[in-house]
């Protein structure tokens, strides 16, 4: 599905500094495969789904999807970001239908798979709310919801559930899983969190800053659908192991 | 009745003190023997005004006409012209120095300026209110096109939405809560510049009264020229509240619901 080869992007800061916010990567996703990118901040993680958008152009490499080039945006993407950034003055269901409206397409008959949508994302009865009447995690969901009503091929999440509190993430999280289970995506998945990463992912690509890389990339071998009690199972632990290792190395070589 | 009882309330406090601080006025002006033309007291100037009452409605009508002539021109004037700086960094290196230079200039200096320029009547006047009042238009509406947060910018960019599109359906309403601010400050300043303008030369409106009545040593005509003005300014501001209330209801606090 997605193919990165060489891929590198290098930045301009004000004064014409070169940053290099992402250094030579190479990484395959296959269809309907979850893969999520964890490192620390600074790690390129962010610049490489935006990358993947066509939302800002590579310095050297390409980037493939479905085998098109990426060259600039296309319309076969779903982003969430950390913020739910919803609009103010719309309903949950007419927020839900942006997505559709900014794809030029007639948001009329989108309207029963939006509702379909809020029902499974357990916002039935909230369509007629405004964004500043519900919770974060609820606005989070909402946003989730805009992003899959076109029904992209490939999902983008940028630290979808970065700023909600760690209960509301948890359920997030399993909750992302069953909507997965039930509409199958690519999804790349970025995160701050390592228990995260290994609970959603098929694939963990672990990074490491300045400039950003692929340390390492883990399969997770652990059964679907998952569940909360996994993160007791060995396998869970081995792993998280291996990716905290794996950061913690990478910042004492620079210590 | 509780919103009654609420409102009565919420009222008591400043009704209390507004007409101690009148009684007291009255009873120094009384005490002292103070005379008229330096500080006359609460009762002659409501007599004076009541006096003038259907005189007044003739030029509280002209400084309106003005102020709202004023403030449209700003509106249509400084919303476009804050969209030109904010899309094109050209236009902004070309703009914005002109903006901020007409800013500096003082109005009432330009004011004799422009009278002489554009001749009597309520155009040079409104021209005046416009230049005293479109700077916070401008620099409001740029700040908010500019407050949108970039993920909504990268997500309108995703979906390969023009950029007509994205203005429309992100950008503006998204700057609409600033541009309201703008406004409040400009309606207030348009009545300013109006009577800056009246100031300079004219021979009706409520800056024109008030000129006149001093030259004559009429301060209680003044003073109630004066509380005419304030109070076209509260009702103008108290509008553009109520309009900004109707457009973004978005923006009213839980707390009220």
């Amino acid at each position: 599905m997605i193919r990165l080869t060489g891929v590198a992007k290098t930045y301009r800061t004000r004064q014409g500094d070169p940053v290099e916010a992402l250094g030579e990567t190479s990484l395959t996703v296959a269809e309907n495969e979850f893969v999520t990118l964890v490192g620390p901040s600074g790690c390129g993680k962010s610049t490489l789904l935006k990358l993947v958008a066509g939302l800002v152009p590579v310095t050297r490499g390409e980037i493939h999807v479905r085998d098109k080039l990426v060259r600039e945006p296309f319309p076969d993407v779903g982003f969430v970001f950390q913020q739910p950034v919803l609009l103010p003055w719309r309903s949950v269901l007419d927020n839900v239908l942006f997505s559709v409206e900014m794809l030029g397409l007639d948001p009329r008959p989108y309207r029963k798979p939006a509702g379909d949508l809020l029902e499974l994302t357990g916002l039935a009865g909230f369509e007629a709310k405004y964004p500043h009447e519900l919770s974060g995690g609820m606005q989070q969901r909402v946003a989730i919801c805009r992003a899959l009503l076109p029904d992209p091929g490939l999902l983008l999440m940028d630290e979808p559930f970065g700023a909600l509190d760690a209960m509301t993430r948890e359920e997030m999280s399993l909750e992302l899983l069953r909507i997965w289970e039930e509409r199958r995506k690519t999804i790349l998945f970025v995160t701050h969190s390592i228990p995260e990463a290994i609970l959603l992912a098929d694939r963990v690509v672990v990074m490491s800053p300045r400039p950003g890389r692929i340390v390492r990339v883990i399969s997770v071998d652990l059964p679907r659908p998952r569940t909360m009690d996994m993160e007791f199972d060995t396998r869970f632990k081995t792993r998280s192991d291996e990716v905290r290792s794996l950061i913690f190395s990478g910042r004492k070589e620079r210590a | 009745m509780r919103l009654v009882r609420r409102l009565f309330g919420e009222a008591l406090v400043p009704v209390a003190t507004l007409v101690t601080a009148l009684v007291l006025w009255e009873a120094a002006t009384r005490v002292f023997r103070i005379p008229r033309f330096i500080m006359p007291p609460p009762s002659a100037i409501l007599a004076e005004g009541w006096q003038w009452r259907y005189r007044f409605i003739q030029h509280t009508w002209v400084t309106l006409y003005e102020t709202l002539g004023g403030f449209a021109l700003s509106m249509v004037v400084g919303v476009p012209l804050a969209v030109l700086i904010v899309y094109s960094p050209i236009l902004r290196g070309a703009l914005y120095p002109l903006i901020v230079l007409a800013q500096s200039v003082p109005k009432i200096a330009i004011a004799p300026v422009l009278l002489l320029v554009l001749g009597y009547g309520e155009v040079p006047k409104m021209v005046v209110a416009f230049l005293v009042a479109f700077f916070p238009v401008v620099i409001d509406t740029a700040t908010g096109l500019n407050a949108t947060p970039p993920e909504l910018l990268d997500l309108s960019r995703s979906y390969r939405a023009s950029a007509l599109k994205t203005f429309l359906k992100v950008r503006l309403p998204m700057a609409l809560p600033f541009i309201f601010a703008g406004a409040k400050v400009a309606i207030t300043l348009a009545v300013i510049g109006a009577v800056v303008g009246e100031f300079v030369g004219s021979d009706k409106g409520l800056g024109y009264v008030i000129l006149s009545a001093t030259s004559y040593w009429k301060t209680e005509l003044a003073f109630s020229a004066m509380i005419l003005l304030s109070l076209m300014a509260i009702v103008l501001f108290a509008a553009v509240s109520l309009v900004e209330r109707l457009t973004c209801p978005w923006l009213v606090p839980e707390r009220e619901a």
